[in-house]
């Protein structure tokens, strides 16, 4: 071992006090940081395991428990700080690619929080939703360009291919692997009794859960994994994974200790090996090579469910996303840089990508511009907290928004950001049948019903606000929005005025 | 009757109920000012296997052994069903240990039995191990 | 300051119409009197009127009210219009010179048909040509606005109470079968009296009370479509819309109405299936064009007035009938002062339309188009 380079980032604090000796923590925690010392006759921390997860923290009865920060310090450096330091450490003893999880946590500008809202005075009356319909239903896909009417001159509804919503938010793609049996069946639950979707992710749909096909999106991304006629078949909705935005560039990393049993069967590949999806399709190295695959999911689903492609937001988004709608897609997905993943090269998560308010914002502008914006929705994701957020998103362009790390976290995620590690105490991020079982889809579906219920009836009081009672007024309703502390470019970028205008 | 039942889908062997239950008998508001520096005798045990963990407490059977072979009517079974101990009458005998099919009696530190009487006599509604299980596996329903 | 359509201005306001369905045609008097009554509705800073059935001798020709802010955007306008149409007849538009009206910009009419050529090399039909050229006038020329476009019919507003804009263009010297009138209460002064209402496209205009607040999403969706929201008014995103729905896709007026005041969910799911479905379809497919926020509208257009609230009904707005009179008003009195004896009053619900169409002889007597 030598030398200790590394220093543990947190302490875990116990109050002796208040701690009965019960042993929780030190059964709940798979990083193995507690164990109980008969010599001591107390309880007993290794800290340099812990990954600051707050599992042993909540489940503390007595609340003994707390997790801080260490002050142990480096020298100060504006420059070289802790961070940067440590991991030249790590990378000097491994000489491997550091790995992350989860979002880009780095600070850099978050538009969303410098954007208001509007609400009504004097002029026009705001809206009770306790006592006027107040709408959040939403339709993904293409619109269509013309009316057909039969001999009566009635119109004949001839719907494109296209999903509906209760609500303007999705469960975006976490595969089953990279996320456990337990969340998956959660997600699917939820999704299902919200009247929304959730989404497979790239590690195909384990058997179990054909039975929640109609609020299913199931991935088509570049490792193709799990994909057969059954699962696209099964589906409401096929999603093009080109990229995603913790990760642009690359493809999906599952390490082979993630793929046993269901997992390596359901993603039809052998167990243990290590799920590393292409960096690109290799049938698709241009903008035409994407029509083929959208119209050859589209052949081998009878033209019957709308084809999504999700992008990673990157810096020419916009020109990507106008190809994406003139190659047939119905719905187009981007993902911001702060979108969320189970495993990334952390210099690639921290440093590629662009912010999601920016890429929605340009994105929505071109497609109206070249007057193609009713061929495709936008949803956008990466990474969107709140109520408020995916407020702010509709009223920049969106049709609705995806949700990941929020999910998780109504899941009981506690963003230790260890997903990569495999050992999810709360049930996640892992396969150990162990941890997995910590999450009962039961308690897991009932949190995510009731936060996403928590956040529709918060829109609604702000559309009511600014007297807007349906969704589909607040669209691309930029008016809606001024910024704050923002420069000439970045509003002009966002399409909106500044706070005072 | 509502009884408390195990799931050992979702037990995970983190004995939270144990303490509850043994938190709940002492009737203090602190768990800590409670439990501190004490041996717990809680009427829920979880039995640990390998890969399985399942708490046990007494089943409130429709025809309770123990009630029937207690010898003073100590154990009684009242209007609910709940099959409760008046410790007053019992005398130590213990043949209700031994004929209980569950392991779920057990002797307290004083000397007579005792049991799980589904917090009756404790707390309000919900038995505390089921309020305080992190997971749904100990559920008090009717089945 | 800022001119109307460099700044959005929130406006309340009052309207009033006036239908003959067996097109008698009748003087701008009425019109004028039932607008007058309610003064209090308007604050001075606009007023106007849309005249139907006003140009017989011309009415097939589009006629053009064009403001100008001075001679040369005049000269402009009219060597564009050479180039694009036949001037059948040109004039100032006859006025009074009244104190309550000041600052009036040059006011003309022309009576135009598109030229041959320039219509076939434009390769479009002749609305839309038309409608191209008063978006290039509108946008191009500094200084020249049409605000009226429409065959045999004819937009007249100002900057002022509407009674006295109604005698600065001498209405009551006009015959027309439906008339329509806008009082304004702007937070602000719009500037120029291209903000004051009607505003019009073609044979559609649209007098609007209100504050819609999809106007942003509703502009910015009507503007892929070709429109150019140059005033920042309900009013005008709202005549585009009608426009559009209309002109481009071939909705009916009560199909228009059940967009743009789309009834809400929970209605559909009480429908019958058919009309279920076909509810579903317009709200999915122009979701765009769905209008919330408090408005009340009259839209005249060829031979017909639709008068629509907001699907919460958040303005007033009431209708009377007297044989084959319809009146329709932002308050009863407005009906009441005109016509004191009405065969049937009423306030129809929020997002309900009604519509007025000429009679069938009526209509062909009327017919504008070939």
């Amino acid at each position: 071992m030598g030398i200790a380079y590394i220093y543990p980032p947190y302490e875990v604090v116990r109050n002796k006090d208040r701690c009965i000796g019960c042993r929780v923590c030190e059964r709940q925690c798979a990083n193995e940081v507690h164990h109980y010392s008969e010599e001591a006759g107390c309880m007993m921390a290794d800290e340099s395991k812990c990954v600051n997860c707050h599992r042993c923290v909540s489940l503390c009865p007595t609340r003994a428990l707390k997790i801080v920060k260490t002050d142990h310090t480096f020298k100060e450096n504006a420059n070289w700080s802790g961070k940067a330091i440590q991991e030249i450490y790590r990378q000097a003893s491994t000489g491997g690619v550091l790995l992350s999880s989860m979002g880009n946590p780095e600070p850099y500008p978050i538009y969303f929080d410098k954007i208001l809202l509007n609400a009504s005075q004097v002029t026009n009356p705001s809206i009770d939703p306790l006592r006027e319909p107040m709408e959040t239903r939403v339709f993904l896909g293409k619109k269509p360009k013309q009316i057909k009417r039969d001999k009566n001159g009635n119109i004949l509804p001839q719907n494109t291919p296209h999903l509906e919503l209760s609500m303007p938010v999705m469960f975006s793609a976490m595969s089953y692997g990279s996320i456990s049996y337990n969340a998956h069946e959660s997600l699917a639950r939820a999704a299902r009794e919200l009247g929304i979707y959730y989404n497979t992710g790239e590690g195909g749909l384990h058997e179990d859960f054909y039975q929640y096909g109609a609020n299913t999106i199931v991935q088509v991304a570049s490792g193709r994994f799990g994909v057969h006629s059954d699962y696209l078949d099964t589906a409401a909705a096929i999603e093009i994974k080109m990229g995603q935005g913790a990760k642009p560039g690359i493809g999906g990393h599952l390490p082979g200790t993630k793929i046993v049993g269901d997992v390596s069967r359901t993603r039809m590949i052998p167990e243990g090996s290590d799920a590393i999806s292409p960096a690109p399709h290799h049938d698709i190295y241009s903008i035409e090579d994407l029509r083929q695959l959208v119209y050859s999911l589209k052949e081998a689903t009878n033209y019957e469910k709308p084809v999504i492609v999700k992008i990673a937001a990157v810096h020419n988004v916009s020109a990507i996303a106008s190809g994406i709608a003139r190659s047939g897609a119905d719905i187009i997905a981007i993902d911001g840089y702060r979108g969320g993943t189970g495993a990334a090269p952390t210099r690639i998560r921290d440093n590629v990508g662009i912010p999601i308010e920016l890429a929605l914002a340009s994105v929505d502008k071109r497609l109206r511009d070249e007057g193609i914006r009713d061929d495709v929705s936008i949803v956008v994701g990466g990474s969107i907290r709140s109520s408020a957020d995916v407020f702010k998103a509709i009223a920049l362009g969106a049709d609705c928004c995806y949700i990941g790390t929020a999910s998780l976290l109504a899941l009981g995620c506690h963003l230790c950001r260890s997903c990569h590690e495999g050992k999810c105490n709360w049930g996640i991020a892992t396969q150990r049948p162990d941890l997995v079982k910590r999450l009962n889809p039961d308690i897991g579906s009932q949190r995510l019903v009731n936060m996403l219920t928590a956040w529709n009836h918060e829109i609604k009081e702000m559309m009511g606000g600014m007297g807007i009672n349906s969704i589909e007024s607040l669209k691309g309703n930029r008016l809606m929005l001024r910024g704050i502390g923002m420069t000439e470019k970045e509003l002009e970028i966002l399409g909106i005025k500044h706070a005072g205008e | 009757m509502k009884r408390v039942y195990v799931n050992e889908k979702w037990c995970l062997g983190c004995h939270l109920c144990e303490y509850n239950c043994a938190f709940a008998q002492t009737g203090k508001e602190d768990m800590a000012l409670a439990l501190k520096g004490k041996q717990i005798h809680p009427n829920i045990r979880v039995e640990d296997g390998e890969n399985i963990h399942f708490a046990v407490n007494c089943r409130h059977c429709d025809e309770p052994l123990c009630v029937k072979g207690c010898i003073t009517g100590a154990l009684s079974r009242d209007e609910n069903g709940v099959i409760t101990i008046d410790k007053e009458h019992c005398i130590h005998c213990y043949t209700c240990i031994l004929s209980c099919p569950y392991g779920a009696i057990v002797p307290s530190e004083e000397g007579a039995i005792q049991k799980c009487e589904l917090c009756i006599k404790t707390t309000q509604g919900t038995p505390r191990c089921v309020a305080g299980c992190p997971n749904n596996a100990i559920v008090f329903e009717e089945r | 300051m800022l001119k109307e359509g460099q700044v959005r201005i929130p406006s309340g306001c009052a309207i009033s119409g006036i239908f003959c369905k067996s097109g008698k045609r009748m003087s701008g008097e009425a019109i004028i009197e039932s607008i007058r009554i309610m003064h209090d509705r308007s604050n001075g800073l606009g007023g106007g009127f849309a005249a139907y059935g006003i140009y017989p001798e011309y009415k097939d020709y589009y006629a053009f009210h064009v403001f100008y802010d001075n001679h040369e955007a005049k000269k402009d306008c009219e060597s564009f219009l050479e180039r694009h149409f036949d001037i059948i007849n040109l004039s100032k538009i006859p006025t009074r010179k009244i104190p309550q009206i000041t600052d009036e910009p040059l006011i003309w009419r022309y009576f135009v048909t598109p030229l041959h050529t320039k219509l076939a090399e434009s390769q479009l039909d002749e609305d839309e040509f038309v409608v191209k050229c008063v978006f290039r006038v509108n946008t191009e020329i500094n200084g020249a606005y049409v605000f009226s476009s429409g065959k045999d019919m004819g937009v007249f507003k100002a900057v002022g109470f509407p009674e006295d804009v109604g005698r600065f263009y001498r209405l009551e010297e006009y015959e027309g079968y439906c008339f329509t009138a806008h009082g304004r209460y702007p937070t602000n002064t719009p500037g120029w009296w291209g903000g004051a209402h009607p505003f019009a496209l073609l044979d559609c205009s649209v007098v609007h009370n209100g504050e819609i607040s999809s106007y942003d999403a509703n502009r910015r969706a009507i503007e892929m479509y070709g429109y150019k929201c140059t005033l920042q008014t309900d009013t005008e995103v709202i005549a585009y819309i009608y426009d559009y729905l209309k002109r481009k896709i071939g909705l009916t007026e009560l199909e228009i109405a059940s967009v743009i005041a789309a009834p809400f969910w929970q209605t559909i799911e009480r429908m019958p299936k058919e009309q279920r479905q076909r509810a579903e379809y317009l709200r999915n497919v122009f979701a765009g064009q769905l209008i919330t926020g408090p408005f009340s509208i009259l839209v005249g257009f060829d031979g017909g007035l639709m008068a629509l609230n907001d699907r919460l009904k958040l303005r007033s707005m009431v209708i009377g009938e007297k044989d084959d009179m319809v009146y329709m008003a932002s308050e009863e009195c407005a009906i009441r002062i005109i016509q004191p004896e009405l065969d049937r009053v009423w306030s129809p619900r929020g997002g309900e339309a009604v519509i007025v169409t000429l009679d069938e002889a009526a209509k062909a007597a009327y017919q504008s188009r070939a």
